[in-house]
């Protein structure tokens, strides 16, 4: 059953993906990524990963995305319907390159069921107990404000510093032109 | 399902590198680099499954950064397209080295 959901949510984001590289009009591209990234919601969920899944469709789908839609409704691109693919030797290189990519961690993934390291470790069990024990959120939040607090903290300045350099970089200059 | 969630990120990661390599539009890129991103954070989520919860933990941050790194690149998107009239990548060329 499980394997079902799973395989229905992998085609679904898979799809939709290339409805985000193929898109015709920016806004398209968006609500596909939108479709993407619900699906990979739904996976996490199947991964027992329901915090990271509630902030996904949250923070992402519904902070991040809506920014993008901002600025594509800002700089009024929604009607901009041509084809935008590169041509050319531009398209043979990102054949070559992504195909190269894909060789590589096919050839990467080819043993990895049955790497000893997948299954050396037996982190599922824990992490079903933890999550028996403390809830979804708690599993999570336990490590992040202990081992990871340095970091946490960090992550706050950084936003912080997102925040301002998004406002000088966007801001209009009076009096210069702009 | 492990070996299953990986093979997704990578296949969702190459397309991402694709869409990277073959789109014009700026905001199109950059939504192709937060498919990378996602596709990232699925392998990690994935694989916290077989070794621990710091995979999860590690997520958090990549969102984040993600979001930090969504409102500057939009920014720079508005600040060019102020001076260019598009978000055409090949009509600029000033960050190009």
């Amino acid at each position: 059953m499980i394997e079902i959901v799973f395989f229905a949510l992998a085609t679904l984001a898979i799809g939709s993906a290339f409805g985000v590289v193929l898109g015709r009009s920016p806004v398209a591209s968006l609500l596909f990524m939108v479709s993407t990234l619900a699906s990979v919601a739904g996976i996490y969920v199947l991964l027992e990963a329901h915090f990271l899944a509630a902030i996904q469709v949250i923070v992402y789908a519904g902070a991040i995305m809506v920014l993008f839609m901002f600025v594509i409704m800002l700089l009024n691109l929604g009607h901009e319907y041509q084809q935008d693919l590169k041509s050319g030797v531009w398209m043979i290189f990102a054949f070559l390159a992504s195909g190269a990519m894909a060789g590589l961690l096919a050839n990467r993934f080819r043993g990895a069921g049955d790497d000893p390291m997948f299954s050396f470790f037996d982190g599922a069990n824990a992490i079903d107990a933890a999550l028996a024990e403390k809830g979804a959120v708690g599993v999570i939040a336990e490590p992040l404000f202990t081992t990871w607090v340095v970091a946490f903290e960090i992550t706050g300045v950084l936003l912080l510093v997102a925040i301002v350099g998004a406002l000088v970089l966007a801001k209009k200059r009076v009096g210069q032109g702009g | 399902m492990l070996s299953y969630a990986l093979v997704l990120s990578a296949v969702l990661f190459v397309i991402g590198t694709f869409g990277v390599l073959v789109r014009r539009n700026a905001i199109i890129m950059f939504l192709c680099i937060e498919l990378q991103l996602n596709a990232v954070n699925l392998a990690f989520v994935a694989l916290s499954r077989a070794i621990g919860i710091d995979g999860q933990v590690f997520v958090f941050f990549v969102m984040t950064v993600a979001a930090a790194e969504a409102a500057v690149g939009l920014a720079i998107i508005i600040s060019i397209f102020r001076h260019y009239e598009t978000v055409n990548v090949d009509s600029f060329n000033l960050l190009k080295w």
